[in-house]
């Protein structure tokens, strides 16, 4: 099992007292799936997320991630972790406006030291980018941007792709052939993806699917 | 063989005023128009006790282990050296001889130095071989003759006035006066008069106190007393309670190695040259002063002779502080022979 | 995983060079001002040794003939065998070509202490100066000399002027005066057990060093209040570091979050980046101390000898460089530049992984920010007399005044957005409205620049306070205690009794000088006889009086006292002394003493003979118009000889002539402070241009033309720069007030009277508005040529 999830528990502070966004979630993905995850906004499925990828601490439960176990990593390990086998793609992009367009997509292989410029380049042609690789990511339009971002993750080779609306900041008809491609390539790497979506569309495109409401999955 | 110090100042010379010790890299260089020293040596007294302003350096250089009333030791030092510009002498501030002394007063507790510089010509600083009279300023050693001097000194914090009567013969060290220094040949005229009888009065901080004891002084001179690869050393004047005499010295060589000789005395004066490799000298035990380490008790041994001595020196902070510093106080000595004397040590930076 | 990081980092400064040159540049001119004024502070050390230095004078004592020019050589060796530690030196003019030059001839071997003139004439080997016979001269001789002597002569700028140093040898051939010394200079120890002088060489006279040695502690203190000054110079430079740091910290935000989410351990972020900055901040600083050399060299006239010191050049040829200096340089850039970006990092530290996604905006809305601020102003200028109240010493002083000038800083965003909100109460118009409320909108982007701006005025207000002070002080000071022409020093009853037949018929006035050490009030200090007469009730001062002091004290009724025993024993006018057992006097005034150690007591001549009847007067002033023919007379006809006399006219002359150089630099260092300010304000408006286009939009849309939108950016740095000016005035004689009044009493004991130059401030005033109008003139020039185009595109975006 490549991603297990038991019993998470997690509040925020909200203006009438805490405010409980995930009530002990469980949750279990194999390596190589791909698993849609659905709610509505504020049910807490970014939340999830970022608990996996250890941006933030949850209260109760564990998370277990290739064998570590990520509920107990301390910030430097949970960064290790994020280097090394965990991917993620975000609705805003996240690029770095200061480096071109290939060097963002060397960019977190180079981080976990395991960078691979033909793969680079292959995936750079799939996607489209290789007339682009010269330019900065202000001169791109959001489609590209976001190509650029699903390369970046997946030159360093993760075994967990976490995509958090990837298209969300995208038009109808761009969004689907950024998602075509991102699935064909998370399929040919024998990444797990694990996908927030509030499209049902999205999510049936998927092998599995879990909803999330008040809190607890279904 | 004494006294890097001369050597240093020659280095001094072509160095900037302010540089103090140089070190002794550069001392070993040619005798540039100078006189060197030459197997054989025929000397003549009373008119080789003088200067010889043909030879590049030269020193006149007394030490003593005195005693006071209640039995305290005291070392005492009066050195005056000659280091010359160019050879030969001239009249007035033409005059390329430079000299330069040193004096100082050791206690078990204190150590009190000065030192002085003239120029020759002036009549500021000499020798004059008969009668004999060796001075800077109002330091001088003078009297009818070499066997019979008055010693005197002043320091900003101690001044001292003692007799000295020689109660045997000089002493040639090397092959009758000529000392060799190194494996390359360098050397220098060397002999010694360490038969003194002493007796004055020392003024100290404290006061006055009348002393008695022995001087030994040494002359020497050269004009290329280093080889390249030597960078100090260290040398024993000792005085055994049998009456036996010794003086022995190492020069310490970049490669770590050392050349080492010295001169048995016999109490009646009758002399036996040590060659490199009769004599060691091994530290024991080493002292921080002045920000650097200096051997201050030693392992000493003449296997021929039967010498296996310890060297501990009476005052382990007997630095002299002068433009060019080194070690230089009074020692006691204890194992197969007991006695005391003197140790000199160059070149620790 | 490094490597990938730093490229990440440093392409930030790669993309927006202008930020990088902002913070390079910003550094660099800091570390630049201080290096200047130290540079400045040495020059001006050395120019006041340089005098004294040459042959030890003023250092050590010497010995020099009773009567006649001249001592014979074989005294000095009589003196020499007695054990006197003495130098021989002779002087003498030479005429070389057109020039007369003054040859001064020693022996290298026996000068005092080697810090005689052979370690003067820079780096002489020993034997070059004993066997070549070789001169060094001051540049301006040293070509007359090549050319008229047989001899190799060296050019030596640490030297004074017009004069020659070689070995006496050489002196007594050049000067054709074999055998011949003119003075020797005594060695600070002797040994113990010499004669008397008087018995082995009474032709003799003994001078002392002591008139020269007083000024020292007076120019301790400049140099303090100059370092302090240099201090400031660097925290304006500061200010720009701040601002450059904060901003390209907050524009990496989002990279340094995209990092994080990336893997890079916040550990490793925050050192990568400090490296990235400690790497920026040794070039800047490199660049600065550079800055500082060309700084220094252009300022300073015969600035050779200070370069040398301070950077180590040397003069045979070969540049070593000393590192202590370059180091100190390097290290103050480094410890500036963490002290700026201190609080950027712990943002960054304390920043989640998630949160910072977004550019926080660098111009806040005006007001909320600026309760909190101006109560952190509050707080701490009320602290600064509080650290004053509670705390004594040097460190308590400086405290107090960082207190003081960071309160004043952070004081005035919030004072100008009043200014403001009142500027726009009284406005009339739509136009003028709009412009009061658009200058209150820029007010928190240009904060920063401003307060540089009001530190850099208010250093230069300070600056120029303490220095003029300073010099009314010390030339008053000067002809308070040097009012007589000319000294006479005496060592005979005989030679007293001509001087005194003399005087009455050729002098205004004869003032013995009666000085006794003993202990007054419980310590050390001097009581002094005064003559009262004219001469010391016409030129005296006081900082504190009660009554007719001089008739006072002339009837024995009453006692001044130094500032320094005032302070420490608390006698102030009103106080009683006791000076012998059952005799005490009331004080009548203190005067300012400065430079003298010891306290000290004036009583009048009578009193003074009566409590200490054996002293004898062997020093005396004398008053005259004519002191020429007055010395004159007392060499021939008292038989006294020139060695007994000095002109006080010399010392007064050269004590100006430093301080006119001084004053040079200390304009220099104003403007270019004022430069430094300036620069902040161009790098903040022009950062804040991007921001402007949509704010000014409307305007334009509204029917404002371009070219009155330029000229309204104008007038808003004009307005902003000169209600700044306006409050820095205040703030800089606070300043001045402080280090002449607090840190220097804490430091020496004494207190620098203050004096206010208000033409000086206006025009300080005039400079800093001329600097934030030339910063704004381009950003201003720029927004008149903005493309409607560009205009128009913010409400293309709004729609």
């Amino acid at each position: 099992m490549l991603l297990e999830v038991d019993g998470l528990t997690k509040s925020y502070a909200g203006p009438e007292g805490p405010v409980e966004v995930l009530r002990g979630v469980d949750l279990a993905l194999d390596a190589g799936r791909t698993l849609a995850l659905t709610g509505d906004s504020g049910s807490g499925k970014s939340t999830l997320l970022h608990l996996i990828a250890g941006l933030d601490t949850a209260e109760a439960g564990r998370i277990r991630l290739d064998g570590a176990e990520v509920t107990a990593l301390d910030d430097a390990g949970c960064a290790a972790l994020r280097r090394g086998r965990v991917g993620i793609v975000f609705q805003q992009f996240n690029l770095i406006p200061s480096l071109d367009v290939a060097a963002n997509i060397a960019f977190q292989a180079r981080l976990a030291g395991r960078h691979e410029p033909e793969r680079d380049a292959r995936l750079a042609g799939a996607l489209g980018l290789t007339p682009h690789l010269a330019k900065y990511p202000e001169q791109l339009s959001g489609g590209q941007q976001q190509r650029v971002a699903i390369a970046r993750t997946l030159a360093a080779r993760p075994k967990l792709v976490l995509a958090d609306e990837p298209t969300g900041n995208l038009d109808e008809t761009t969004s689907g052939a950024v998602l075509e491609e991102m699935l064909a390539l998370v399929a040919e790497t024998g990444a797990a993806l694990l996908m927030v979506t509030h499209s049902e569309a999205l999510a049936a495109r998927m092998e599995r699917r879990l909803h999330l409401s008040r809190g607890r999955l279904a | 063989m004494r006294h890097e110090t001369l050597l240093a100042l020659t280095a001094l010379l072509a160095a900037p005023l302010p540089a103090g010790a140089q070190g002794f890299a550069g001392m070993g260089t040619d005798a540039e128009g100078f006189a060197t020293p030459a197997p054989d040596p025929r000397f003549e007294f009373p008119a080789d006790h003088g200067a010889h302003p043909d030879y590049r350096i030269e020193w006149w250089y007394l030490t003593a282990n005195l005693e006071g009333p209640e039995g305290t030791a005291y070392g005492l030092q009066w050195t005056l050296f000659r280091s010359a510009l160019a050879p030969g002498e001239a009249e007035g501030w033409e005059s390329p001889q430079i000299w330069f002394a040193h004096a100082a007063v050791t206690t078990p507790e204190a150590h009190h130095a000065a030192e002085r510089f003239a120029r020759g010509g002036t009549g500021q600083a000499g020798v004059r071989p008969d009668p004999f009279a060796a001075w800077i300023d109002d330091w001088r050693m003078a009297g009818e003759s070499f066997d019979d001097l008055t010693l005197r000194a002043t320091g900003p914090e101690f001044a001292y006035e003692v007799e000295l009567t020689a109660e045997g013969p000089l002493v040639f060290h090397g092959d009758g006066g000529y000392s060799v220094k190194s494996e390359a040949g360098q050397a220098s005229y060397y002999y010694s008069q360490p038969f003194y009888r002493a007796a004055g009065t020392l003024t100290l901080p404290g006061g006055e106190v009348a002393v008695t004891g022995s001087a030994w002084l040494d002359r020497e001179w050269s004009s290329q007393p280093l080889a390249a690869d030597q960078t100090g050393w260290d040398w024993f004047s000792l005085t055994f309670e049998s009456g036996a005499k010794l003086m022995a010295f190492q020069l310490r060589q970049t490669d770590g190695g050392t050349f080492a000789s010295g001169t048995w005395i016999a109490p009646d004066g009758t002399t036996e040259a040590l060659g490199d490799g009769a004599l060691t000298a091994t530290p024991l035990e080493e002292t921080q002063v002045a920000g650097r380490m200096v051997p201050t008790r030693w392992r000493l041994e003449v296997p021929a002779r039967d010498v296996a001595v310890t060297v501990a020196a009476l005052n382990p902070r007997s630095w002299m502080d002068t433009s060019v510093p080194y070690w230089e106080g009074p020692v006691r000595v204890a194992g197969s022979h007991a006695g005391r004397g003197y140790l000199e040590m160059t070149g620790y930076e | 995983m490094t490597r990938a990081a730093l490229s990440a980092l440093w392409s930030f400064w790669r993309r927006n060079p202008l930020q990088l040159f902002t913070l390079v540049a910003g550094l660099a001119l800091a570390t630049a001002l201080w290096s200047g004024v130290q540079a400045l502070n040495a020059e001006a050390r050395s120019s006041y040794d340089a005098a004294a230095a040459v042959l030890g004078e003023g250092r050590y004592d010497q010995l020099v003939p009773r009567s006649g020019e001249t001592i014979p050589q074989e005294t000095w060796l009589t003196l020499r065998r007695a054990g006197w530690q003495a130098g021989p030196v002779l002087e003498g003019r030479l005429r070389a070509g057109e020039t007369s030059v003054r040859i001064v001839g020693l022996d290298p071997l026996t000068m005092p202490g080697g810090a005689g003139p052979v370690t003067q004439a820079g780096d002489a080997p020993l034997a070059t100066f004993l066997r070549e016979g070789t001169l060094f001269a001051h540049p301006e001789v040293a070509g007359a000399l090549t050319a008229a002597l047989p001899r190799p002569v060296v050019a030596d700028p640490g030297l004074a002027p017009g004069t020659a140093i070689t070995d006496i040898g050489v002196a007594q051939e050049i000067l054709n005066r074999p055998g011949a010394l003119s003075r020797l200079v005594l060695a600070e120890t002797q040994p113990l057990g010499r004669p008397p002088l008087a018995e082995i060489a009474p032709e003799l006279v003994r001078q002392t060093s002591r008139q020269s040695a007083d000024i020292g502690q007076l120019t301790d203190s400049f140099h303090l209040n100059l370092t302090a000054f240099g201090l400031l110079s660097f925290a304006v430079g500061l200010f720009i570091v701040h601002g450059a740091i904060g901003l390209a910290f907050e524009q990496r935000r989002p990279m340094v979050r995209t990092l994080r989410t990336l893997g890079l351990p916040l550990g490793r972020l925050i050192a990568l980046m400090a490296a990235e900055l400690a790497a920026i901040a040794l070039v800047a600083g490199g660049i600065g101390v550079a800055l500082g050399y060309a700084l220094a060299a252009s300022l300073l006239p015969n600035v050779a000898a200070t370069l040398e010191g301070l950077y180590g050049a040397q003069v045979s040829g070969a540049l070593s460089l000393r590192p202590a200096w370059w180091l100190s340089g390097l290290g103050i850039a480094l410890l500036g530049t963490a002290l700026a970006a201190s609080g950027a990092f712990w943002r960054i530290a304390r920043m989640p992984v998630l949160a910072g996604g977004g550019r926080r905006a660098v111009a806040l809305p005006a007001g909320r920010r600026h309760g909190r601020q101006a109560a952190l102003a509050v707080a701490l200028m009320a602290a600064t007399p509080l650290v004053l109240w509670v705390a004594d010493g040097l460190v308590a002083g400086f405290v107090a005044l960082g207190a003081l000038l960071l309160g004043a800083a952070l004081a005035l965003p919030p004072l100008l957005d009043r200014a403001l909100a009142l500027g726009a109460r009284w406005a009339r118009g739509v136009r003028a409205e709009w412009f009061w409320a658009d200058t209150r909108q820029q007010l928190p982007g240009l904060s920063l620049a401003l307060m540089a701006l009001l530190l850099a005025m208010a250093a230069n207000v300070g600056v120029s306070t303490m220095v003029s002070s300073f010099r009314l002080t010390f030339t008053g000071f000067l002809d308070q205690r040097l009012t007589a022409e000319l000294y006479v020093e005496t060592e005979s009853a005989a030679e007293r009794a001509a001087l005194r037949t003399l005087a009455a018929r050729e002098a205004r006035a004869l003032l013995p000088v009666l000085t006794v050490e003993t202990r007054l009030a419980g310590r050390r200090a001097q009581l002094r006889g005064l003559r009262v007469g004219p001469t010391y009730s016409e030129n005296w001062t006081f900082l504190a009086r009660e009554g007719a002091v001089w008739d006072r004290v002339a009837a024995g009724e009453a006692v001044i006292v130094n500032e320094q025993l005032a302070r420490r024993a608390d006698l102030w006018p009103g106080a009683t002394l006791e000076l012998a057992p059952g005799r005490s006097l009331p004080v009548a005034g203190v005067a300012g003493d400065y430079g003298n150690p010891l306290g000290q007591v004036i009583v009048g001549e009578a009193l003074f003979r009566d409590l200490f009847p054996e002293e004898t007067a062997t020093r005396f002033g004398l008053r005259t118009e004519t002191p020429q023919a007055l010395r004159t007379a007392l060499v021939e006809e008292a038989g006294l000889d020139p060695g007994q006399i000095t002109d006080q006219s010399a010392l007064k002359a050269f004590s100006l002539e430093v301080f006119d150089r001084t004053f040079t630099v200390t304009a220099a260092l104003n403007v270019l402070t004022l430069a430094v300010a300036g620069f902040a304000m161009l790098m903040s408006l022009l950062t804040l241009a991007g921001m402007r286009v949509p704010q000014l939009a409307p305007a334009w849309a509204l029917g404002v033309t371009r070219r009155t939108l330029g000229r309204l950016e104008l007038l808003r740095a004009g307005v902003l720069a000169g209600l700044t000016a306006a409050a820095a005035a205040p703030l800089g004689l606070a300043l001045a007030w402080m280090l002449l009044a607090v840190v220097n009493v804490e430091a020496f004991g004494w207190r620098l009277p203050m004096f206010l130059f208000p033409l000086d401030y206006a025009r300080l005033g005039l400079l800093a508005l001329a600097a934030a109008l030339a910063a704004a003139a381009w950003p201003a020039l720029r927004l008149a040529r903005t493309p409607p185009s560009a205009l128009l595109k913010v409400f293309a975006n709004e729609a």
